[in-house]
């Protein structure tokens, strides 16, 4: 019998339209309550004065790189970080090796999570064998193995028949059906987006077309299939306009952007370093203000990292030879809060929102909520703390990323996992 | 810790004409040799080549050598690099050895910026990837230099595979600068339209005979078929649309400067009577670049 209270914290709970200071109340890791002035006898406080108390916030993209890529994240050390980053629950893609692709490496994510892990992590299976685009995967089996979604991301789904054919069953399963937007041969040889910058460096470019011709495709295939489509990592503003197009139309289409692609533009890179190279690479500021502008306006339903670890040697390389993707779990709250809420753009239960149930929604998890009877998953957060992003404090395995040294306004604090305190930040 | 030279790009005006000014002062009269100096007696040089080069290689050690430098050249395929060690690692056992500045070719675009972050040692850019080719700029200006009073006001086009051209890019950079007037030129899907907001003053045509139309400077770029991912254009037409022939001549200014970068396909980008006329300045390109690198090598060690 544990309990914990969370005392006079601004309680912001978009599933219940609240914004209030207010104590709430957590016994057997389920939230019991939540009003002014509860009885904290015999109970473990957390005083979140002048901070906010929030429901736990949801990654629905990251990689944890096991099975297969231990060396640059393990679920436990990837796990730690999104702890870190004031999340309680991370959804893992699929692309390790093996690839998640069979309710066999599933169960074994799902076993590793539970043994390690100090969030809850989700996680998503292939829309094909090996995530190769062509054979589809075990979908069925896979989710009562537990997986969320299915996407094949790092790679799309080139053959637009398969494709279909997945959504059918996604459809079918009452399961998102997540793509990676890219058109691999309009992408083919890009390092970074095509554009003045790429012209200027000499380095070959991935246009801003080779994801709006995807993003296309799979909303007229939304239409005839019905799934519930998603768009991963949305950073073209053609590709946002076509997502509030199809959310025009009633078509159930949900996307979801990452903070680099809301926060930098291309000409914001540092020349030729690796910790600025992902897919889809950083575009041009007008892109940057139309991402921004679909998280205000409701065409961009979610925050997600794309949280990409990669083995410090990976990224120390010619440009042209590193990977894509840079971890990302610890500087998005910081990043969103000074994109989207300092200037004002948001209200805090927006904000709020793009972190919880949005997400929880699209993936029907039960989560997102501090609604009494809920899971007591809490994220608890500053609005104004200052602190500097140290990459080598981390807990990932990896350290490319390129905020390294930035100064934020705001930011994580605590984060409650089942009842359980798993991160804290005391100063 | 000397000035290495990295791209023309972030190098300022009043540099590149200090560099061509010296580089005149290196400059044989007709017909004699480079005179030998010891500038730079007692100083190592390590021309380190991971692609493939002759002229520029040649060029650097005949220029650190007429200054009195040592220099040693290693090549990629003779080297390390081809036992599958990492360019930082191949950097850092070259730095071990103190050499006093580095000289290097890299086949990927922006190679000597990310290792000049993390060496101490100056480094000066043969050539990286599609981004720049500094020194061939800069000889080029030297050669044009030698037929003109000022590179400010000329009409420069620029003709052939320019996407993937660092001649082009480090060309445009330094004409630029000039206030020089530069004309572009390729197939379609060889000339990025981003690449007219790189610098003041550039237009773009796919028509060859508008682009000659009137220039003072033509400068051919070597069909890189090395460098395409696939057919950008149908190479049988090339020669036909893009290749300078003597029917061209007349459309520019009289006296117009013929150059090429080396090494010339002939029959694809440039017809023979064209490349071995009175207008080619070719051979005069490939002299210049060792006053220009003796130039940007003594810089390298200026206080």
């Amino acid at each position: 019998m544990s309990k914990l209270v969370i005392k006079n914290g601004r309680v912001v709970d978009p599933a219940q339209n609240l914004d209030r200071v207010l104590d709430i109340g957590i016994e057997d890791a389920i939230v019991r309550e939540i009003a002014a002035d509860l009885n904290t006898t015999g109970a473990q406080i957390f005083d979140a004065t002048g901070l906010v108390v929030a429901p736990g916030f949801i990654d629905m993209h990251v990689h944890l790189r096991e099975p297969g890529f231990e060396h640059a994240e393990t679920i436990e050390s990837g796990a730690r970080a999104a702890a870190t980053g004031g999340f309680t629950s991370i959804c893992c893609m699929p692309n390790t090796k093996p690839v998640n692709d069979n309710a066999t490496v599933t169960s074994y994510i799902v076993d590793r999570a539970r043994r390690h892990a100090i969030v809850n992590v989700y996680p998503i299976g292939a829309i094909t064998k090996g995530s190769a685009g062509e054979e589809l995967a075990a979908f069925a089996s896979m989710k009562q193995a537990g997986i969320v979604a299915i996407s094949d991301d790092g790679k799309p789904v080139m053959n637009a028949r398969v494709v279909r054919r997945a959504m059918e069953f996604a459809c079918a399963l009452d399961i998102p059906l997540i793509e990676h937007c890219e058109d691999l041969h309009l992408s083919a040889g890009g390092d970074m987006h095509e554009g003045v910058e790429s012209t200027r460096l000499g380095l070959r470019g991935i246009p801003r077309s080779s994801e709006d011709v995807m993003v296309a495709r799979d909303i007229l295939l939304t239409e005839v299939t019905g799934v519930r489509y998603h768009v991963a990592h949305i950073s073209s503003h053609h590709a946002v306009d076509m997502v509030a197009f199809a959310k025009s139309r009633g078509l159930r289409v949900t996307s979801e952007a990452t903070p680099h692609h809301f926060v930098l533009a291309d000409s914001d890179m540092l020349p030729y370093d690796g910790n600025f190279k992902m897919k889809p690479p950083l575009r041009e500021r007008l892109d940057v203000q139309a991402v921004t502008q679909g998280l205000i306006n409701g065409a961009i339903d979610a925050v997600a990292t794309d949280h990409a670890p990669h083995a410090g040697d990976e990224k120390m390389q010619e440009f042209e030879r590193c990977p894509f993707g840079i971890i990302g779990l610890e500087t998005a709250i910081g990043l969103s809060l000074e994109q989207l809420y300092h200037p004002g753009h948001v209200s805090l239960l927006h904000f709020v929102k793009l972190f919880t149930t949005n997400p929880a929604g699209i993936l029907s998890l039960k989560a997102g909520t501090l609604k009494p009877g809920a899971a007591a998953d809490v994220t608890i957060f500053s609005l104004d703390r200052a602190w500097t992003y140290d990459v080598s404090q981390s807990p990932s395995k990896s350290s490319n990323t390129p905020f390294h040294g930035r100064k934020f306004k705001g930011g994580p604090v605590a984060t409650i996992v089942g009842g359980q305190i798993v991160w804290g930040n005391p100063k | 810790m000397g000035k290495g030279l990295l791209d023309i790009e972030s190098l300022a005006r009043s540099d590149a004409e200090a560099i061509l000014e010296r580089a005149k002062f290196f400059q044989p009269p007709p017909g004699e040799p480079y005179a030998r100096h010891s500038l730079l007696q007692g100083r190592s040089i390590v021309n380190m080549f991971f692609e493939a080069s002759t002229r520029t290689r040649t060029s650097f050690e005949i220029a650190g050598r007429r200054l009195g430098a040592e220099i040693i050249s290693i090549t990629a395929s003779g080297s390390s690099v081809s036992k599958g060690e990492s360019l930082v690692d191949t950097l850092n056992t070259l730095g071990a050895m103190r050499p006093d500045a580095i000289v290097m070719r890299h086949a990927a675009s922006g190679a000597p910026h990310f290792l000049s972050r993390y060496l101490p040692i100056p480094i000066v850019n043969a050539g990286d990837g599609l981004h720049e080719h500094p020194t061939q700029a800069l000889l080029d200006a030297l050669t044009i230099l030698d037929r003109r009073k000022t590179l400010e006001g000329l009409r420069v086009a620029i003709i052939g595979d320019i996407a993937h051209s660092r001649v082009a890019r480090s060309n445009i950079f330094l004409l630029s600068k000039f206030g020089a007037q530069i004309v572009l030129c390729g197939p379609a899907s060889l000339l990025p339209r981003e690449i007219s907001q790189i610098a003041p003053g550039i237009e773009l045509t796919t028509d060859m005979e508008k682009a000659i139309k009137g220039v003072d400077v033509i400068m051919m770029l070597r069909v890189q078929l090395e460098r395409q991912y696939e057919a950008a254009f149908p190479a049988n037409e090339y020669f036909r649309f893009f290749g300078l022939r003597m029917e061209h001549m007349k459309l520019a200014k009289p006296g117009v400067i013929v150059m090429h970068p080396g090494p010339m396909n002939r029959g694809q980008e440039i017809s023979s009577e064209v490349a071995d006329s009175q207008s080619s300045a070719i051979l005069n390109q490939v002299g210049n670049g060792i006053a220009v690198r003796m130039a940007v090598l003594e810089r390298v060690f200026a206080a």
